[in-house]
């Protein structure tokens, strides 16, 4: 269960390269973004023709997501024995 | 033969699995579910297995567009849990899965309510030796809540059913609508197993504490069930607009903070749940066709993503990401399952919850709800980030945890495989997947609009992640519980029943110590007249009778002289 210690490297454990694929992500998102001018868009709501609407959208509803999920941790998380106590 | 329902070749061919051992008994596991698969497809659309019971003429198999989808894809998950379970040797476990699938098919080909009333109650009993089947003290507490709930909404459904014949003189499941008192408890019996919110922490509640392989069961078949169950019968309910809305919303806030992975992913089940019930609230023929699209979809990957997750008990022993992280390095073929797994039920383009989620934002759009498509867009963005992201990323990935283990067993990677084949075959060939779907209503699912949209949500909810991941604000993964709608009944009601039982106790102590007082004076009055003392049975010496007898004679003697 537990690792030798020559067992072999990962190119994931070297963190430079963990970063070389969070900076290629960041890029690719802007991409993406960008890419917005040249969709059209055929929705109803005006919400959606608001300029990368889908983009910033999600982006603020995963932080306002987290956010308020760390409030709800400290109103209802116990210990992890609470009910068999 | 040609009017049995599939369901009852799964329920009696289940009867045959204890008295089979080793290989032949591995070989006809498998092969059950793929005679009923034959059986199914040889199936004509119509009414069938008609019988006449106490009076009431039941129908046992009615086969439309509508019942063989969701046969297809039961089996299909039947089929799967099957493979990857095979390893086991556990015949009670074996028995039950296959009782407990035989029993949805049934209740989902049933054309009457007391058939489906009768196989509803099959799945509520078989499904909980499935939670029994882990052996823990903690897993035979929730089996037991667990079956509470369970037929607590059979009991509702059969006093549904009962006020609606004795109105309308009908068992036919048809349209129903909550149009009077019977239709309502049937609504609420429906609700209860499909997870409605502060219906639903059963769920949560039990799911993870299921075996490793009976977790894959219990994901595919009840809630499903509950979702046909409403398309037939409440298709077009505005009320159910709002509820899976909510649906789909708070339990992402649960899944972000909760520790159990397993547990996230009931969690996110519930989530998934609300889609199909806003799908079926909306009504039209495309939120509908999108409503049981994402039934099959998300039978397919959720029970991908407890196999990967089960994978992960299995072999290390925890599922608590707390104590996970860098499997990738020992079981990498279940964390390419589990990414597949993660990918469609994010809803990724060329995966299969993309397909069928796009029918129920659309319809949604399309219909005007734009407080639901608002609700339904953060909840999918939400969904990527606890059940896309968290999932394979704390087990997987994260950090190194120093945890070594083997793959998991070969039928496992089988299972999982079949199951990721299907997940991307949906993706890719949507149209084939379509017409399967009970409306013929044109749709294109890949247009430049779509795709877009869908993949500016899904990278920028990543994009989120990561960069709270690497400020340390997201929330690390803590040991801990979290309080859920089941503390009221878990906690509250207890300590209701508990001091109930103590105001009991103390008022039957003090009516026991009036009576013992005055049973005590009794006694000693009784004691007082009969006792070895008493006035009454006192023994006298001879003596004393010879003196009284001589006194009287004397006396006698003294009344005659004079």
């Amino acid at each position: 269960m537990t690792p030798k210690p020559d067992e072999k490297k990962y190119w994931l454990d070297d963190r430079r390269n963990v970063d070389r694929l969070v900076y290629g992500f960041y890029v690719v998102c802007a991409v993406i973004f960008a890419i917005d001018v040249f969709v059209p868009k055929h929705g109803p709501f005006a919400i959606e023709h608001l300029f990368g609407f889908y983009g910033w959208y999600g982006f603020v509803s995963c932080v306002a997501l987290v956010l308020m999920a760390k409030v709800l941790r400290r109103m209802v998380m116990r210990g992890e024995d609470y009910y068999d106590g | 033969m040609a009017e049995v329902s599939p369901g009852l070749i799964l329920i009696v061919g289940a009867l045959l699995v204890p008295f089979l051992r080793g290989r032949l008994c591995q070989v006809y596991l498998v092969a059950l579910s793929m005679v009923a698969f034959l059986h199914l497809i040889s199936l004509e659309n119509g009414a069938g297995g008609q019988m006449s019971v106490l009076g009431l003429s039941l129908t046992m198999l009615r086969v439309d567009k509508l019942s063989s989808l969701f046969g297809y894809v039961f089996l299909i998950a039947c089929f799967l849990a099957t493979i990857y379970s095979l390893h086991l040797r556990d015949k009670i476990q074996h028995v039950s899965g296959l009782v407990y699938a035989g029993g949805a098919l049934g209740a989902v080909f049933a054309g009457d309510l007391v058939t489906l009333f009768i196989f509803w109650e099959v799945t509520a009993i078989a499904s909980v030796f499935l939670i029994f089947a882990a052996r823990s003290h903690q897993a035979y507490r929730a089996g037991m809540r667990y079956i509470l709930v369970q037929v607590g909404s059979g009991v509702l459904l059969l006093s549904g059913v009962l006020l609606h014949y004795r109105a309308t003189g009908s068992l036919a499941f048809e349209h129903l609508g909550l149009v009077s008192p019977g239709t309502t408890l049937i609504f609420l019996g429906f609700g209860i197993k499909a997870a409605f919110p502060l219906l639903h922490s059963w769920l949560e509640d039990a799911y993870p504490e299921a075996t490793v392989t009976g977790t894959v069961f219990l994901s595919a078949f009840s809630t499903k069930l509950a979702i046909y169950a409403l398309a037939r019968g409440y298709a077009g309910t505005e009320l159910l607009v709002p509820i899976g809305a909510a649906m789909t919303a708070f339990p992402i806030f649960y899944a972000v903070i909760e520790n159990d992975l397993r547990r996230v992913l009931a969690y996110s089940l519930n989530n998934q749940l609300g889609f199909m019930v806003v799908g079926i609230g909306v009504g039209t023929e495309l939120a509908l066709n999108g409503a049981v699209a994402h039934a099959f979809a998300h039978i397919i990957y959720k029970a991908l993503l407890f196999m990967s997750m089960g994978a992960v008990l299995y072999r290390v022993g925890t599922i608590k990401g707390s104590e996970l992280g860098g499997l990738y390095k020992s079981m990498p073929w279940t964390a390419v399952f589990c990414m597949v797994g993660a990918a469609s039920i994010s809803a990724f383009p060329l995966f299969s919850g993309f397909v069928a989620k796009s029918m129920i934002m659309s319809a949604a759009m399309k219909e005007g709800y734009l407080w639901t498509w608002l609700i339904l867009m953060f909840a999918s963005a939400g969904v990527f980030h606890h059940a896309g992201i968290k999932i394979p990323y704390f087990a997987f990935f994260a950090h190194d945890s120093g945890k070594r283990c083997a793959e998991a067993p070969a039928n496992m990677l089988v299972a999982m495989a079949l199951a990721a084949v299907l997940c991307i075959g949906i993706g890719v060939l949507p149209l084939w997947f379509m017409s399967i779907l009970p409306f013929e209503v044109p749709y294109a699912v890949y247009t430049l609009d779509h795709v877009v949209g869908q993949m500016q949500l899904l990278l920028f909810s990543a994009l989120a992640f990561a960069i709270l991941m690497r400020t340390g604000i997201y929330p690390p993964e803590l040991p801990s519980t979290n309080l859920d709608v089941d503390w009221f009944y878990r906690r509250l009601l207890l300590s209701w029943v508990n001091a109930a039982g103590r105001a009991y106790a103390a008022a039957f102590d003090a009516l026991a110590g009036i009576a013992k007082g005055a049973l005590g004076r009794l006694i000693g009055l009784l004691r007082d007249q009969y006792g070895p003392d008493g006035r009454v049975t006192r023994t006298q010496p001879a003596g004393a009778m010879v003196f009284w007898i001589t006194a009287l004679l004397g006396a006698a003697l003294i009344v005659n002289f004079i």
